[in-house]
């Protein structure tokens, strides 16, 4: 594990070397007269999975909107590769907490949707689908309707349709928060193939702890409104091993408490 | 329903009352009420004559006139009004006070408006129809799911596939339920219409038989529209069942 303390926050914000992927400068958020968030300045490295951590109220899912253009910064820009975004852009894509899928669509549509709304041929689109449904773990569900699967499966379809837009970037707003615990940790490990296999830029937003450092590179911690950031740590764990192994690994269990320890001041 | 341990069939409280009405007519105590046997071949023999069937054609021409433009106008006020806090707040109170007000009285100031003719019948039909496809269009664009709206433009999304391919669609139980309820205020509005012009249609046969206190053809002529509005309201409720599955994921 790497604790790199609020002081040195700006030089671990910026990891020099590394490929950024995206660049966080300066945002501002005002919800009228609420600050949601407070100059943030961030990096997040390409290829790896960042997370976004925090209580509750602390805008993780108002930055992570930001950068996906859904919502307007107050002050401040966001770049993507290098390029100054205002609004969402197919170089970055977005997995919901509520799934947002179409419950008049089967999977496969649903998986397609957003090649569709780039004006693919149908072939094409659903034969990129299939591979995706398939990469998911969904082979064979194609033709069913969101309210035939399990909050699982459901969620796996908007991570497929994530993936089929072939994007740089993919922001997960709490994608496992309304999915049951049994199914979350069999999704987090499959989370973690795909994150190696796909080998893009991931920003995961979540308020549970230990998903965070079992799945991530890198882990922002945001203190309670308004949001800035507090503590930057990377767990660096060994992820070659079994996930079980993982889940009782010393550094796995000492980083959770370290960051219990940082938050816990936040819980009322 | 089951009575005595025994399942009772659905329409079986319809014959009961449709006993009661043969019983009260045969006895002749009320010239109004005849016999239902007698009324039922009334209604035979009325729907092989020309003059109802020229009656049917008017009515329903003007009927399906007045709800086409009520449901474009209906559907497009509603999207306007549910999307737009400026347009729902503009229109919101006209919608509410026209979806509850008398709007027969109106009907004469229409005739001066636009005649005695079947422009006016099909402006009754628009005005009785259009407010409440309108309040629940509404309701059903302001239920679409935040998250649905934002994976649109999220994905890339233009305006016209926002709404062509995710809100229309994602509202439609609310607007089928809208178009339903919209359809037997519509056949109101359709003989109201008529009624008070009284020279067209179904309105016209309507005068002619009350006033010779020809009762068969007129119950005759009201079973056939009953059953018509019925069958109307209950074909838009089968297309609704059909899109339920997804009603209930929201």
């Amino acid at each position: 594990m790497r604790n790199i303390t609020a002081h040195a926050a700006s030089a671990a914000a910026h990891p020099a070397g590394a490929d950024v992927a995206v660049e966080v400068r300066g945002v501002c958020k005002m919800y009228s007269e609420v600050e949601a968030l407070r100059s943030i300045d961030l990096d997040f490295p390409a290829g790896k999975l960042t997370t976004l951590l925090g209580p509750s109220g602390c805008g993780k899912t108002t930055l992570l909107k930001i950068i996906a253009g859904l919502i307007p910064a107050t002050s401040g820009e966001i770049r993507v590769n290098g390029k100054t975004v205002t609004g969402p852009g197919p170089e970055r894509a977005f997995v919901f907490q509520d799934f947002a899928l179409m419950p008049w669509a089967t999977v496969m549509r649903n998986v397609a949707f957003g090649l569709e709304l780039k004006g693919m041929g149908k072939d094409e689109r659903q034969s990129i689908a299939a591979r995706y449904i398939n990469e998911v773990g969904l082979a064979g569900f194609e033709n069913k309707y969101p309210h035939e699967l399990s909050g699982g499966m459901r969620q796996r379809v908007g991570l497929a349709r994530a993936f089929a837009v072939n994007a740089d970037v993919l922001l997960l707003d709490e994608p496992f928060s309304a999915v049951d615990e049994q199914n979350r940790r069999k999704f987090q490990e499959d989370l973690l193939r795909l994150v190696a296999l796909e080998k893009k830029t991931f920003i995961f937003v979540t308020h549970s702890i230990e998903e965070a450092v079992y799945c991530s590179d890198r882990i922002v911690i945001l203190s309670r409104r308004p949001g800035r950031i507090a503590q930057i740590i990377e767990p660096e764990i060994d992820r070659s091993a079994s996930p079980d192994a993982i889940r009782r690994d010393q550094g796995y269990l000492d980083t959770v408490e370290e960051i219990w320890q940082g938050l816990k001041r936040y819980v009322d | 329903m089951t009575l005595f341990g025994y399942r009772v069939p659905m329409m079986a409280s319809l014959l009961v009352w449709c006993v009661i009405w043969e019983l009260v007519g045969q006895s002749g105590a009320m010239f109004l009420i005849p016999p239902l046997s007698d009324v039922l071949v009334a209604a035979v023999a009325l729907v092989q004559t020309g003059t109802w069937q020229a009656a049917a054609v008017t009515t329903l021409n003007s009927f399906l006139i007045g709800m086409f433009f009520a449901i474009l106008v209906g559907i497009i006020l509603g999207v306007l009004m549910g999307r737009f806090q400026a347009v729902d707040n503009l229109l919101g109170i006209w919608v509410n006070i026209f979806v509850s007000a008398p709007l027969s009285a109106l009907v004469p100031v229409l005739m001066i408006l636009f005649g005695m003719g079947e422009t006016t019948v099909v402006v009754t039909v628009f005005l009785f129809a259009v407010w409440i496809i309108v309040l629940d269009t509404r309701a059903g664009i302001q239920g679409v799911p935040n998250s649905l709206i934002e994976m649109g433009r999220s994905y890339g999304a233009s305006p016209l596939a926002l709404y062509g391919k995710i809100i229309l669609l994602a509202a439609l139980p609310e607007i089928l339920a809208g178009i339903r309820l919209g359809v037997v205020r519509g056949v109101k509005g359709v003989v109201i219409g008529q009624l008070l012009v009284s020279i067209l249609g179904y309105g016209e046969l309507f005068e002619l038989y009350s006033r010779n206190f020809d009762m068969e053809n007129f119950w005759a002529l009201t079973i056939i529209l009953f059953a018509a509005a019925m069958g109307l309201s209950a074909l838009i409720e089968n297309i609704e069942k059909r899109v339920d599955y997804y009603a209930g994921v929201r």
